[in-house]
């Protein structure tokens, strides 16, 4: 009991640190805001464009909608990965990983607190990304069914936590790169993943990887809730997909993490760097 | 009397190429290490302050960073408070806390931000941290705004007097210090190394010193040991090392052969790679 106490104490000083950082690096949060609503714009303007290039009808409204879930959704995916992901580069760049990793607190509060402060920030700044968006278009949310968009948003997370905790365990296995490869592994998810366009239009073997990414169901079930006001029922399929992907990349990734720590701590690769 | 740290046999190499060096291990490929400790043992007293002084790549900061639970060793033990640093790393974390060479903090958190953060990892809630960490930095001369302003505004003697209270804000009963006042002005030395000496006289807390500031030595440590190319040659009090009419520097010549500089093993502990001739099997 005491010792659960004091993880969860442990937990939440990092959903804390996380949201002071946030209010002492409030203009690079803005600066980021803007970027994810200008990006998020320029996207669902494809799609009237397209209609303009082609010179064709086409269900634009539809389009517009279809691009704009993409963009929200990866807004909130890119910011739970780079909050999680990026935690030990963050730490490695700012000079504490040594004082935070020599502390009583074990790793998985760690991780708990950073992914749960990951999964408001996320949740919040995806929200205001839509709230903007849908002041440039006529967005038809009337059929959508948010609970569906819910739960597979909820279900999705784990699975996505599990990648990202994984691929935060890579500065801890090289200094100078390790960085890079996190955003490396973030663009293949966007390209693998259906974010724009359905998987279907991928090359095999690149659909084959998209189904190994646990944003490809995300993105279908909310487009699926959204577009179509599909009921959980509707979505089930996406569930089992779903729940594997959680079931095994989450202690997978907790796994990959403390190997890499043990690597870390053999190697004197647990110091400051940059 | 009780043993704070007892050293046995400790050993450390490190392998400058890094990971594609594990790879080659793994697959039974030679791979060319430089040792950093060679079978260094010693043993600290409780309440005692027991300084380590040797030139940069000696291997102390791989000393400290061994007994503070951030290296694991290749050979020999180490334990703190009977309790082994590899073994029961989380019994010894509540034990212990370091202060090193670099004071690193979140740069755009306060003192105050920062130090709470630390206390919440060690279980202290931010009720009963805050007004011990106002306390503490104000003993050290801090207090008022700079408390609440980002730690990046703050001079490099304050950063590492803010360093010194996160390490002394959890009640450690061993302080590992690396290097405490290196690059301090004369002023800031002074109160850093008043309060180490507080620490011990009225806290109960042993003090592991990694330092090659002589003056420093002579002025805090009980006993102490030159480390020179990762082996201990030489243990003993202050006073003990030296000879009559001799400093400390005169008596760290004479035991290692060669003045206070950097050596080949501080290259490799910091991933530079060592040149030909330089590295150990």
């Amino acid at each position: 009991m005491i010792a659960a106490r004091r993880e969860w104490r442990a937990s939440y000083a990092f959903v804390e640190l996380n949201f002071r950082a946030i209010k002492r690096y409030w203009g690079w949060e803005a600066v980021w805001l803007v970027f994810a609503i200008v990006n998020a714009l320029t996207v669902a303007y494809i799609a009237p464009g397209g209609r303009e290039v082609a010179g064709e009808a086409f269900a634009t409204d539809r389009l517009v909608l279809f691009l704009v879930i993409g963009t929200v959704v990866w807004a909130y995916l890119q910011q739970v990965f780079d909050s999680v992901g990026f935690m030990i580069a963050w730490q490695r760049w700012e000079g504490t990983i040594e004082s935070t990793f020599m502390a009583p607190a074990r790793r998985l509060a760690m991780v708990a607190g950073s992914s749960a402060f990951a999964i408001v920030y996320a949740f919040v700044r995806a929200l205001l990304v839509l709230g903007v968006v849908s002041l440039f278009f006529d967005l038809d949310l009337l059929q959508a069914n948010w609970l569906t968009a819910l739960a597979v948003i909820c279900v999705g997370s784990v699975g996505f936590l599990g990648l990202a905790v994984m691929v935060a365990a890579l500065p801890l296995l090289f200094l100078e790169r390790g960085e890079q490869m996190v955003m490396i592994t973030l663009a293949a998810l966007l390209l693998v993943s259906g974010v724009f366009y359905p998987i279907e239009v991928l090359p095999g073997w690149l659909q084959f990887v998209g189904r190994l990414s646990p944003a490809t169901y995300v993105l279908e079930g909310m487009r699926a809730a959204v577009l179509d006001g599909a009921s959980i029922g509707d979505v089930a399929e996406l569930f089992p997909p779903l729940l594997v992907i959680a079931a095994v990349a989450l202690p997978l990734g907790i796994a990959v993490f403390r190997a890499a720590e043990r690597y870390a701590l053999r190697s004197g690769r647990l110091k400051r760097h940059g | 009397m009780t043993t704070a740290v007892e050293i046995v046999e400790l050993e450390k190499a490190f392998d400058p190429s890094g990971l594609m060096g594990e790879l080659r291990r793994l697959v039974g490929r030679p791979v060319a290490r430089v040792a950093a400790l060679r079978r260094v043992t010693l043993q600290v007293a409780r309440g005692e302050i027991y300084g380590v002084v040797g030139s940069n790549g000696s291997g102390k900061s791989t000393l400290a960073r061994i007994v503070a639970t951030l290296l694991t060793p290749d050979a020999g033990r180490a334990r703190v408070f009977g309790r082994d640093v590899e073994r029961e790393s989380a019994e010894v974390r509540r034990l212990l806390n370091r202060v090193s060479v670099d004071a690193s903090f979140f740069k755009k958190l306060s003192p105050l931000e920062n130090l709470v953060f630390s206390a919440r990892l060690y279980d202290l809630p931010p009720r009963t941290s805050e007004p011990r960490v106002r306390q503490i930095l104000q003993r050290l001369g801090i207090s008022g705004d700079p408390l609440t302003r980002p730690v990046e505004q703050m001079s490099r003697g304050m950063q590492q007097k803010v360093a010194v209270a996160r390490a002394f804000l959890t009640s450690p009963v061993l302080l590992v210090l690396d290097e405490p006042t290196t690059g301090l002005d004369p002023a800031s030395k002074r109160d850093v190394q008043a309060f180490i000496e507080e620490v011990r006289d009225c806290h109960d807390a042993t003090v592991l010193l990694m330092s090659h500031d002589m003056d420093e030595i002579a002025r805090l440590c009980d006993r102490m040991a030159v480390l020179d190319d990762g082996r201990i040659v030489a243990e003993g009090t202050p006073a003990s090392l030296t000879a009559p009419g001799e400093t400390l520097e005169d008596a760290f010549i004479r035991l290692t052969g060669h003045a206070l500089g950097d050596t080949t093993n501080g290259r490799a502990e910091r991933g530079e790679p060592a040149g030909v001739g330089e590295t150990r099997p």
